[in-house]
């Protein structure tokens, strides 16, 4: 496991938004499940109710990811924050579903520090990823498999291009499979997240990766 | 209700619509833009989350484009999150006169409760948690209710998880 790198912000996002930051830290893998960590996923399941996902845009950390949202033309009511999602998806399956380590692995970095880690294959990277705006024409693999342009939308890329949406998972280029080793494990912080908090996603997500 | 917000550090003047970066000097007016969004959407989420468990309608945000916003859009979200605080503030007004209404129904229903016959008030209309409804009903079934025994019994609460 390496430590974690600063990732590249463009630079006219860096002037708008000081704090926009991307960390990356590499974990050697092979992903094996633990159940340790479905454990975790237990308690914290057990843990949330209703209120507890409404009270979440009260807390610091969710609050400065809702207002980032607004900020770059995003609906929090309607694309959920991530750890607002995750507790959403918590409420509806009514406990823990585990769809596979990696997956497992990046819940339970966000349900602990409310912050989003998102998993990239580095083997199929062209240099290190950065958050950019989209460029005109420039199209990305959504979760359906099919293909979607939205210029100006904020995206996590690498030199060659796009790899996925901020704040969504990577579906083509870049996406890591079940055997894919290493991973790199990428956190978004935005303004008002303490680089802390950074440090402790990914150390929480990479943890459960055995790494 | 009106919320009135300070643009720190803002050109006086009028905002143009059209996208410009932040060098050519809109960098101060849109950080206070930016601000007052981030306050406002906390201001928002604190009276969402007294209102809790009852669901405000707060309507649908403008529709804006998935980037960074450009400084006229930034003012019309900024509008309408003061809109919606303001509309917020008003539907929890309307929330608590209506549970203060519901805890002065109660309070006469508990010391006269032949007057109240059938009448039912859940704990969400008190706006206490839990699934709890008192509701007048007469003593001794039929006997009471042929006798004018009336008395206020509360249901013991939420079903069992099945």
């Amino acid at each position: 496991m390496s430590d974690p790198v600063e990732g590249w912000v463009d630079l006219g996002l860096e002037t708008e938004f000081p704090g926009l930051s991307l960390a990356v830290r590499e974990c050697d893998g092979p992903v094996r499940a633990d159940p340790g960590v479905q454990e975790r996923l237990a308690a914290i399941a057990s843990r949330i109710r209703g209120r507890t996902a409404i009270e979440l845009r009260r807390e610091p950390v969710p609050a400065a990811y809702r207002a980032f949202y607004r900020q770059v033309g995003l609906d929090p009511d309607v694309e959920m924050t991530p750890v607002e999602a995750a507790v959403g998806r918590r409420l509806v399956d009514g406990g823990v579903r585990t769809p596979g380590p990696l997956t497992d692995a990046l819940e339970l970095a966000v349900l602990e520090t409310c912050i989003p880690v998102y998993a990239l294959d580095p083997g199929a990277l062209d240099g290190p990823p950065g958050i950019r705006p989209a460029r005109p024409g420039e199209q990305l693999v959504d979760a359906d498999g099919a293909r979607r342009g939205s210029p100006g939308r904020l995206v996590i890329a690498d030199a060659a291009g796009a790899l996925c949406w901020l704040f969504g998972e990577a579906h083509g280029r870049g996406a890591p499979g079940p055997s894919t080793a290493p991973i790199l494990l990428a956190a978004v912080a935005v303004p008002g997240v303490p680089p802390m908090g950074v440090d402790e996603a990914l150390d929480i997500a990479a943890g459960a990766l055995g790494a | 209700m009106e919320v009135l917000l300070e643009l720190e550090g803002a050109p006086a003047g009028p905002y143009t619509r059209d996208r410009q970066s932040p060098q050519t000097g809109e960098g101060p007016a849109r950080r206070a833009l930016r601000r007052q969004v981030a306050r406002l959407e906390c201001q928002v989420a604190d009276v969402v989350c007294e209102a809790f468990p009852e669901a405000l309608d707060l309507g649908p945000a403008p529709r804006m484009p998935s980037r960074v916003l450009a400084m006229g859009e930034l003012e019309e979200l900024r509008d309408h999150l003061v809109d919606q605080l303001g509309e917020a503030r008003r539907q929890l007004a309307q929330l608590a006169r209506t549970q203060e209404d519901a805890r002065a129904r109660l309070e006469r229903m508990l010391l006269d409760p032949a007057s109240f016959r059938g009448v039912r008030i859940s704990q969400r209309e008190l706006g206490e948690p839990g699934c709890g409804v008192w509701r007048v009903a007469p003593r001794l079934g039929i006997i009471g209710r042929m006798m004018g025994w009336w008395q206020v019994k509360i249901s013991s609460g939420c079903p069992l998880a099945t």
